[in-house]
């Protein structure tokens, strides 16, 4: 269970998260809506531990344990795994490569066995063939050369070799073409279970057709300003932010 | 071989000193600087083979030629001046490195002082070419724009002459400045006829947000010598902006020194060199990148007929303050006959990590599907290759902003295309 | 896993934290006093029961280097080297060039085994796993010291007709091939180390295969310097003829030990027409401390000449070792269609200097060469690529394309690129890119976030940077080398 409590948080001297106050229990999908500039990119980042954004006040624990404490490959190693807005190209590093020493990474933290190189390829395979994605995707060097398309689809890929307990998707949608759409949306409810969580972050409606949030949030100005059921994110298509940003001020 | 260029270099570096014992007593300028200039040079020498920085520009054609002090005035300077076609406006001419009013027109806005070298603050006599200069400068152009000024555009001419019946050497020495916020368009033009060697040095200081956009159009005779330093200091957020053509002398050199000094200080140094016959041209770029976030900018095209021989040598150094430095060089050569030759050497030097630096450089010949492809749309051979060539040219010439001189010197590559380089064994 | 890569995991097993190859071995040594004069000349090839041309050959390289000077071009800084207070000869005491393993020191024998190396043919052999079948074991000649201690597989490779032995030996059992190929692509008077090393060298390994032959397995040599205030110079010398084929791999680590050491060595390469040499390096000499305190200055001559038609002579080197690395392996592309290659990573970290790089001399027609160069700069340290390619009146159609990257961590180190590009055809093409970047803040989150501790993610983006280079090099050597960057940069960043 993902527990944000007053978060407020920002880059060098500028606040943007002003008290967040977030609940998600083990087994819901929540979504985030908000237009730009309100904080969710930074929300997704702060709660992964990038470097730049500062913590200046309020609590996020993530199975009651403190995740604003860990590095960012503790809080991977605990469960959480970030879906990129941009993903990152790693020239030179090969895809299998990659997720096979970043599993094992995290295996080895936790105390489990890992995987050698043959049933690596073996699972890797059968998560490539059950998301419909092209064999290629291990072969290829992480992210270098994907169209925007494929960058997303290989953000999910990860995911679902990686197990979460909490995937944080950061505009994952941002760029997709329908049917792009709809692989990314059938990885993450493949993994939908009474274990894992996940935190949808968008600014359109239409990702919410296809993964079915358990609740929604609408973030603006750096802070929560109203949550619902999935039909909020309807009444947000179909008013606008800016009816909802008025009407919580 | 060595044993014999470096004599006779010596043997000429001794003829310079000579020649400075007889006129010290009677050049004008800062003693005490001329001194220092004439101590380096003693010690110094010419710069020789074994030297990096020299490796493949040698002097020894230059030591070969006894040069003499200039003293007859050329009387016809406007007739010469005129077959160069330059454009309107305010003008600095000199003439075997003197300044001459009687061609001269002086512009608003800026003050200019001649009769004496301008030594500037910024030039660095361990430059062998430097303390040359010092060391005999008799006289140059202090030009100084003051903050805030927009003084347009400013020609400063040299002409070398034949007035002497013998080789003469002349060491100009002109000092820039530009105040806070000051823009200036310096175009530099370097012509002549006969026997002569023109050794100027100039430089630069650019202030906060100011602009000094440097044209220099090297179109010597084809028996002179040309080595020229620049050094350009630039403070926070100025740009020095420099294009260089090289066509013209037997054995050139030019050497620019650029300082980033303040953030966000930058530098374009382009050039383009085009060779023919036995010429030797060289140009040789530093830029030191010594404050956080500067740029530079280098584009540098060679195209080389003839037997002729093109040098590009291109440092890019980054201090360790100087993070976020951005830094790019490229260096493409078209050789277009089976004797000549380039040498290129684009280096960096980088002490500060958080920064993009790149460099490239190409050797090749016309692409050969360009030309077919032009030939096979009726283009005959000759037209199709100065096409590719003034193609190949443009990325260099195409930043020049002030239309009437860059279109100078597309005529003026023109000219020297049609008049040598685009026949003969170039096929 | 091949019985190499077994060994090669050994050798970054062997021992914890920093430099993992700095034990030295207690060995009873013959050592020539300290100091070099024409009697220490005398002594060495005496020593070697060397033939009177070989003697007069040290002699005269002897002389030349007397007249030499340091080279002070490289950007590299170091005390003044005094010549006078080295051994120029060690080996050890056991009589040189034993018949069998038999003879060998069991001393020497464990200190091989510790680091990994496999001297014992039968331990090889069995290590091999039936699938990888195509991928015969490798046969190594070691050398301690001044002297090879060991060959392996000498009688497997005999019957191929390929002659792999120690250099010493070669001079008495092959004597016209070792005169006619000595010093024709290193001549002695070269540079001042490569003078200097023909005038002491100690030993080496010498290769030839005949014509047609595709050596039927990797050679190796593995060099260990473990004597005190000793030089060592070894020289190696390769001759393929036409049509031949090898692959050739060199290794080496050396004791930690406060005071410099000098390792002076010289490579020659002989490719006749449509031959291929494949020479790979991974050099692990000790770098010495974080202060810069000790370490091996290394100043080495390698340089292969492709004197036939399409014949193909391919470096890669992995270097992180070293004090100073001062190494230029060139190309001389005689023969119409010959390529050279040249792949180097290399590593400085601390207080390490590294100028390395390479030649390509472009002389026949159609010649190929390709560079690619992937240095990284941690620490204190200085990393310069130093390259040449020349294209010569001749060398119609030749091609060259170089890639100069460079990776900097840390913003104490310093990071260089001094490319010589020397055209004289109009119909060749030369191309050169060079970068220097930094490993980006969001790769190392990225990485992070997906569970990667800092260090492997640097690793891993380190090792992806040098990928073009690393893919080169036979699988086993891949791995050590692999390992041996992500060791090199530990504690680099954070």
């Amino acid at each position: 269970m993902l527990e944000i409590k007053g978060l407020r948080a920002g880059i060098e001297d500028k606040e943007i998260l002003k008290g967040i106050d977030l609940v998600v229990p083990t087994g819901e999908v929540h979504a985030i809506m908000g237009p730009n500039g309100s904080g969710k990119s930074t929300l997704s980042y702060v709660l992964s531990g990038r470097d730049g954004y500062e913590v200046t006040g309020g609590s996020a624990t993530f199975d009651g344990a403190d995740l604003l404490e860990m590095e960012p490959e503790v809080r991977a190693a605990a469960g959480l795994f970030l879906a990129f807005q941009y993903p990152v190209e790693l020239p030179g590093v090969g895809n299998a490569n990659f997720l096979r020493t970043a599993l094992n990474a995290q295996r080895r933290a936790r105390g489990e066995a890992e995987l050698d190189a043959v049933q690596f390829l073996k699972m890797a395979r059968a998560e490539i063939k059950r998301l419909s994605m092209a064999d290629d995707m291990l072969k290829r060097n992480v992210n270098v050369g994907f169209s925007g398309g494929e960058k997303k689809r290989n953000e999910v890929l990860q995911m679902a070799i990686l197990r979460p307990k909490l995937a944080i998707l950061d505009e994952t949608d941002s760029g997709l073409d329908i049917d792009a759409l709809k692989i990314v949306a059938d990885g993450v409810n493949a993994l939908r279970s009474p274990t894992f969580s996940a935190l949808v972050i968008t600014h359109y409606q239409r990702l919410l057709d296809y993964i079915v949030p358990d609740r929604v949030h609408v973030l603006a100005g750096g802070r929560i300003i109203r949550s619902g059921g999935p039909e909020l994110a309807h009444e947000l298509e179909a008013n606008g932010y800016a009816a909802v940003v008025a009407e919580a001020a | 071989m060595n044993a014999v260029s470096q004599t006779s270099l010596q043997a000429s570096a001794q003829g310079f000193l000579a020649r400075y014992e007889g006129l010290k007593a009677r050049l004008s300028g800062n003693v005490a600087l001329r001194a220092a200039g004439a101590a380096a040079f003693a010690q110094q020498g010419l710069p020789g083979p074994r030297e990096e920085a020299w490796r493949y520009t040698g002097l020894r054609v230059l030591a070969d030629v006894a040069f003499h002090e200039p003293v007859v005035l050329l009387a016809d300077g406007a007739a010469q001046l005129a077959a160069l076609g330059l454009i309107d406006g305010p003008r600095l001419v000199f003439v075997d490195g003197r300044f001459r009013d009687d061609l001269s027109q002086l512009p608003e806005g800026v003050s200019v002082q001649t009769g004496a070298p301008a030594f500037g603050r910024i030039a660095d006599n361990a430059e062998k070419m430097v303390a040359l200069n010092t060391m005999l400068a008799e006289d140059g152009a202090a030009i100084d724009v003051a903050a805030d000024v927009d003084a347009g555009t400013l020609l400063l001419v040299s002409l070398g002459s034949d007035a002497h019946g013998k080789p003469v050497s002349f060491h100009p020495r002109h000092a820039v400045r530009l105040g806070k916020g000051a823009r200036l368009t310096l175009v530099e033009v370097n012509a002549g006829v006969g026997v002569y060697f023109n050794n100027p040095v100039l430089t630069a200081e650019i202030a906060e947000d100011a602009t000094l956009v440097h044209l220099r159009q090297q179109m010597e005779a084809p028996g002179a010598f040309h080595l020229s330093t620049v050094f350009a200091e630039v403070g926070a957020r100025g740009t020095y902006d420099s294009f260089s053509l090289a066509l013209g002398g037997k054995l050139a050199r030019v050497q620019v020194h650029a300082r980033l000094v303040g953030e966000k200080a930058m530098a374009h140094l382009n050039a383009a060199q085009l060779l023919g016959g036995s010429q030797h041209s060289d140009f040789t770029t530093v830029v030191r990148h010594a404050a956080p976030a500067t740029a530079s900018r280098q584009t540098v095209k060679n195209v080389l007929t003839g037997r002729s021989k093109g040098v590009f040598q291109g440092k890019i150094e980054v201090d360790r303050i100087a993070q976020k430095t951005d830094g790019y060089q490229m260096n493409q050569t078209l050789l277009l006959s089976r004797d000549a030759e380039i040498d290129s050497k684009p280096q960096l030097e980088i002490y500060a990590d958080d920064v993009k630096c790149s460099h490239g450089a190409t050797v090749g010949e016309l692409d050969a599907d360009q030309l077919f492809y032009l030939r096979s749309r009726g283009v005959p051979v000759a037209e199709a290759r100065n096409i590719l060539v003034r193609a190949f040219l443009a990325e260099a010439l195409d930043p020049i902003a002030h239309e009437a001189v860059r279109a100078g010197m597309e005529a003026a590559i023109a000219a020297r295309w049609a008049a040598e380089l685009g026949t003969g064994d170039a096929a | 896993m091949a019985a190499v890569t077994e060994t090669l995991d050994t050798v970054a097993a062997v021992t914890e934290g920093g430099y993992k190859w700095g034990f030295s071995t207690d060995i009873e040594m013959d050592m020539a006093p300290k100091g070099l004069n024409e009697d220490i000349v005398r002594l060495i090839s005496e020593r070697k029961g060397e033939p009177a041309w070989l003697l007069e050959w040290r002699l005269k390289s002897y002389a030349a280097w007397l007249k030499m000077e340091e080279p002070s071009w490289a950007k590299v800084q170091h005390a003044p080297i005094d010549y006078q207070d080295l051994h120029y000869y060690a080996a050890p005491k056991k009589k040189a060039g034993p018949k069998s393993l038999d003879e060998v020191d069991p001393a020497l024998l464990a200190m091989y085994e510790k680091l990994g190396i496999p001297l014992r043919e039968r331990a090889i052999l069995a290590g091999v796993e039936p699938e990888e079948g195509e991928r015969p074991p490798v046969a190594v000649d070691a050398v301690f010291d001044s002297v090879s201690v060991a060959t392996t597989f000498k009688d497997t490779l005999a019957k191929a007709g390929v002659i792999f032995c120690p250099i010493s030996e070669a001079v008495h059992s092959h004597p016209d091939l070792v005169k006619q190929y000595l010093g024709s692509v290193v001549p002695a008077g070269d540079n001042y180390f490569a003078a200097l090393n023909s005038a002491v060298f100690s030993d080496g390994s010498f290769v030839f295969i005949p014509k047609g032959v595709r050596c039927p397995m990797e050679l190796s040599t593995y060099f260990r310097i473990n004597a005190r205030n000793t030089g060592q110079f070894e020289r190696t010398l390769i001759v393929v003829e036409d049509g031949g084929y090898v692959s050739y791999l060199e290794g080496c680590t050396a004791p930690q030990r406060d005071e410099n050491q000098l390792h002076a060595a010289v490579v020659e390469l002989v490719a006749m027409t449509d031959a291929t040499i494949k020479y790979s390096t991974v050099q692990n000499w000790y770098p010495g401390d974080a202060d810069g305190k000790g370490g091996i200055y290394n100043f080495v001559t390698k340089r292969g000449a492709c004197r036939g038609a399409r014949s193909k002579i391919s470096w890669t080197q992995v270097e992180t070792g070293s004090a100073i690395t001062w190494k230029y392996p060139s190309c001389i592309l005689q023969g119409d269609d010959s390529v050279g290659e040249f792949y180097s990573v290399a590593v400085t970290t601390n207080r390490q200097q590294a100028d390395t790089g390479t030649k390509m001399i472009h002389i026949g027609k159609n010649t190929r060469s390709t560079i690619v160069s992937k240095g990284i700069s941690a620490g204190r340290s200085d990393n310069t690529y130093r390259g040449l390619v020349r294209i010569m009146k001749n060398a119609d159609g030749a091609r060259n394309f170089t890639q100069c990257d460079s990776l900097l961590i840390g913003d104490q180190c310093g990071a260089h690129t001094v490319p010589y590009i020397e055209s004289r055809n109009p119909t060749a093409k030369t191309e050169h890119e060079a970068t220097t970047s930094k490993i980006a803040d969001d790769q190392l989150f990225y990485c992070r976030q997906r569970g990667l501790s800092q260090e492997d993610a640097v690793g891993l983006i380190v090792n992806g940077f040098c990928k073009d280079v690393l893919k080169e090099l036979p699988m086993e050597f891949a791995v050590e080398a692999q390992k041996l960057l992500a060791v090199s940069l530990e504690g680099s960043v954070g």
